[in-house]
């Protein structure tokens, strides 16, 4: 075998090493983006389409209009969900302190959600109820606390996972929400 | 004080296995048996300790022991105990212990039952596999270790479970895919410390296969398992979705599949050598990289955990450590593996040779698929998402060759095959299955959809050159019938695996193009009619349990006027945990599932309701059940059991 065909053969064999090495380089840098800050491709665009009944009314219907108007935080939540639970009695207290809040109960049940308001008390100005996750399939809900930040255009500005609690709101989402208008 | 014996056992394991990864490889270098025969021992007692430290956290659950921050955050005392138990790799922390654990299993398990192995070559293999325990089981110490108290503010209960991941399905699904995939890293130590010493013979080959082959079945199961939990359980009437997570079990599934057959041909013919220890690296590397990926937070997915960079940059080094390390270390000594014996471009190497190239496309599709929306992000290029059409688009293109090769191969020899004989075989079998593949919607559907006709055609061609394949072989010197009892395992595993696929492809061609999917609003007395079946919704009642109050849906199902069958659905509202649970009624059939999900009471007395209409689709999870049934014929074939037995009387 001539040494030029063995180097060959080695470059060749180097391949698989090299091309894991790119991939470990795009690992790293992904792994230093903030995690909470996750891309929803709905950022930058209205909240879509949707047709929910009210949590409380069931009479009641709802469309996209009710999410517009005033810069607003839409919270989702369900009583399966234990975070939820911790982060009920600081969005109690953001209610009490003005901002405007909507709810959106997800994959959950009407009369225990009721139930769960009433024992927690309700910081949701409007309450929509989504059983089957469909509004929430549409707006790339990975899970249960979620929580968009809605401008008064009905544009989607920024969307947190997990609970919202005083560390975080005064770190950087209370910011988040002055700047929505 | 009793977890903190856990705590303590897990910390001797690792000093354990620092000794297994250099005292034993040491006294392979320097030729002292001693040195070498410790492998055996402490790869055991390794594996003892890290059962106790995982006992001992599941006893912790067993007691509701919530001054574990673990333990509180993953259970609670009203849980039932299966749960409990199951609820220990629930987390973060403890399906780590349990992918370690597994580790430990493997590693006792080459250390009792490799006896034909020179004592050197296990010695190095053991000390490879010590090494990736070494890696995993500080990880779990420094980053995430499932013994830390919540002491001094001690919770009175544990935390509520999503009631979703309260099922039989997920206390099996997450033991028997980390099976999988830390059973290939019996494959990997076997490839390095081949590669340490440049001794790459068949024998080698010999030794690593039946350990793949576990591997593999366990991993097919665990996917099937998977899949299947998602069907009955989360009421999407879907049965996979191209997740990360889902991605990450596929692609070491993709290799190891390559990996066994490259294995054979390794073994039989003594070729595609480098090729077999390249994949063999790669298989077990793609599990790390799964491990990565589910665990770090850096792909977002339904399944993921939540996200730690400091968690996710220790796997990440230790990714970099061993498959960067192995990679180098197969460019630098790879010269020393030679491939004896020639082949024909029409033979079964070179088929073999086929299926393996479409195999790793279709991994490398799912790697870029997987990895692409993080590396566009990355370049600024903005977010993208790679959806299901992307896969299901290319998947079908590469499974046209695939499964004609498929067909061809087993028909042809080793070395060369005369391919005129076979030209005439082959086109009755094409003609045969093209028939039968336009026929088969006939029958269940009113409509003939062209991919579903080749998804077909390719299911049937597989089936039809199996039979005549082993027609062939049979009769080839006997009679049929004693010749269909001369046939060996390992062949009748490949004929078992050939058509689990083939029942696969069949059952996914037909439940994608003619699934049927409704959402209706009906009120009791409604009648709703599709693909031939009149549903009646007779009634709603409640229907309380001892822990829950519900109702309770009764449909009629009726077909050309005749009665089929009766399907109740239920909604229950439990109590204690406060959870609202569907009950989906699924009718299930051979050719097709009828399944109603029961959903939300609508104003004036409708409900909402939800029906599928899934024709074929358990022959996926019956396909792949044949594949596992397969793989354990392959390894219970008494080859392995003889050579064994030969080497030992050595």
């Amino acid at each position: 075998m001539t040494e030029n065909k063995t180097g060959k053969q080695l470059l060749t064999r180097l391949i698989p090493f090299v091309i894991f090495i790119g991939v470990s380089v795009f690992l790293y840098i992904g792994l230093f983006k903030d995690a909470s800050v996750l891309e929803s491709t709905f950022i930058g665009r209205p909240v879509p389409e949707f047709a929910l009944n009210d949590l409380v009314d069931p009479s009641l219907a709802h469309d996209k209009s009710v999410l517009k108007g005033k810069p607003m935080l839409l919270n989702v939540w369900a009583t399966w969900c234990p975070t939820c639970y911790a982060e009920h009695k600081y969005l109690n207290q953001l209610a009490a302190e003005g901002v405007y809040i909507a709810g959106m109960n997800y994959k959950d049940d009407r009369v225990k959600a009721l139930n769960w308001l009433a024992e927690l008390d309700n910081p949701y100005k409007i309450s929509l109820f989504d059983p089957d996750g469909m509004l929430g399939l549409d707006l790339g809900v990975y899970g249960a606390p979620e929580t968009f930040f809605i401008d008064s255009q009905g544009i989607i500005q920024y969307k947190h996972v997990g609970d919202i609690n005083t560390r975080n709101w005064n770190g950087k989402l209370k910011a988040v929400y002055e700047q929505l208008k | 004080m009793i977890p903190e014996i856990g705590h303590f056992s897990l910390i001797v394991a690792t000093g354990l296995s620092f000794l297994l990864a250099i005292y034993p490889l040491i006294g392979a270098k320097i030729n002292h048996a001693g040195m070498m025969n410790s492998a055996k021992p402490l790869a055991i007692v390794q594996f003892m300790f890290m059962m106790i430290s995982f006992s001992i956290l599941a006893y912790s659950f067993a007691t509701d022991d919530f001054s574990i921050a673990y333990v509180a955050s993953n259970s609670n005392s009203l849980l039932p105990i299966q749960y409990k138990i199951s609820a220990v790799w629930g987390g973060h922390e403890g399906s780590l212990l349990l992918w370690a654990l597994t580790l430990g299993g493997w590693t006792a398990a080459v250390a009792v039952f490799s006896r034909g192995i020179p004592v050197d070559a296990l010695a190095r293999v053991l000390a490879v596999m010590g090494m990736i325990a070494i890696g995993f089981n500080l990880f779990i110490l420094l980053t995430s270790n499932p013994f830390d108290r919540t002491l001094p503010f001690l919770p009175l209960d544990g935390n509520d479970l999503n009631p979703l991941l309260q099922d039989v399905g997920l206390i099996f699904h997450p033991p028997m895919l980390y099976m999988g995939y830390v059973g290939f890293s019996v494959a990997f130590a076997f490839a390095i410390a081949a590669l340490m010493t440049g001794r790459l013979d068949s024998t080698w080959a010999r030794w690593s296969r039946p350990w793949t082959l576990v591997a593999w079945v366990f991993l097919t199961g665990g996917i099937v398992l998977g899949s299947w939990w998602a069907y009955y359980e989360l009421g999407w009437g879907g049965w996979w979705f191209w997740d990360p997570v889902e991605n990450s079990s596929f692609m070491p599934w993709l290799a190891g599949t390559a990996l066994i057959h490259s294995l054979a041909v390794s073994e039989k013919r003594g070729v595609f050598k480098s090729w077999t220890v390249l994949l063999s690296i790669s298989a077990f590397s793609l599990s790390l990289l799964g491990t990565f990926l589910v665990r770090s937070g850096v792909l977002v997915s339904v399944h993921a955990f939540a996200s730690d960079p400091s968690r996710g940059l220790f796997i990440l080094a230790f990714l970099v450590t061993v498959v960067g390390g192995s990679l180098l270390l197969y460019a630098f000594k790879g010269a020393s593996i030679k491939s004896r014996g020639k082949y024909g471009l029409f033979s079964r190497e070179s088929m073999l040779l086929v299926n393996n190239v479409l195999l790793i496309a279709a991994l490398l599709v799912v790697l870029i698929g997987t990895l692409l929306p993080l590396v566009h992000k990355e370049l600024g290029l903005g977010s993208i998402s790679i959806g299901v059409p992307f896969f299901n688009n290319i998947f079908f293109y590469m499974v046209i060759p695939f499964a004609i090769a498929l067909g061809v191969a087993p028909l042809m020899r080793w070395k060369n095959q005369d391919i005129k004989p076979l030209v005439s075989q082959l086109t009755i079998a094409a003609i045969a299955s093209i028939a039968i593949g336009i026929l088969m919607p006939a029958i269940f559907a009113d409509k003939i959809k062209w991919v579903a006709v080749t998804g077909f055609t390719l299911g049937v061609w597989v089936i039809v050159t199996s039979c005549m394949e082993v027609y062939m072989r049979a009769t080839h010197r006997h009679t049929l019938l004693k010749g269909l009892t001369k046939l060996g395992r390992s062949h009748w595993a490949m004929v078992l695996g050939h058509i689990g696929l083939a029942m696969v492809l069949i059952g996914i061609s037909a439940t994608q193009n003619y699934k049927i999917e409704k959402d209706l609003r009906m009120v009791p007395g409604d009648e709703v009619v599709f693909a031939d079946y009149l549903f009646k919704l007779d009634g709603i009642a409640d229907a309380d349990g001892a822990n829950y109050e519900g109702y309770e849906a009764v449909f009629t199902i009726s077909k050309n006027g005749k009665f089929e069958t009766e399907m109740r659905a239920e909604k229950r509202n439990y109590f204690v945990q406060r959870s609202m649970m569907t009950e989906a009624a699924i009718d299930w059939g051979v050719t097709r599932d009828l399944y109603i999900a029961l959903g939300e009471q609508l104003e004036d007395n409708s409900w909402a309701v939800r029906i599928y209409y899934e024709p074929f689709i358990r022959f996926i999870w019956w396909g792949g059940l044949v594949m596992s049934i397969g793989g354990l014929f392959a390894v219970s074939d008494r080859r392995y059991r003889f050579v064994n037995k030969k080497i030992a009387a050595k």
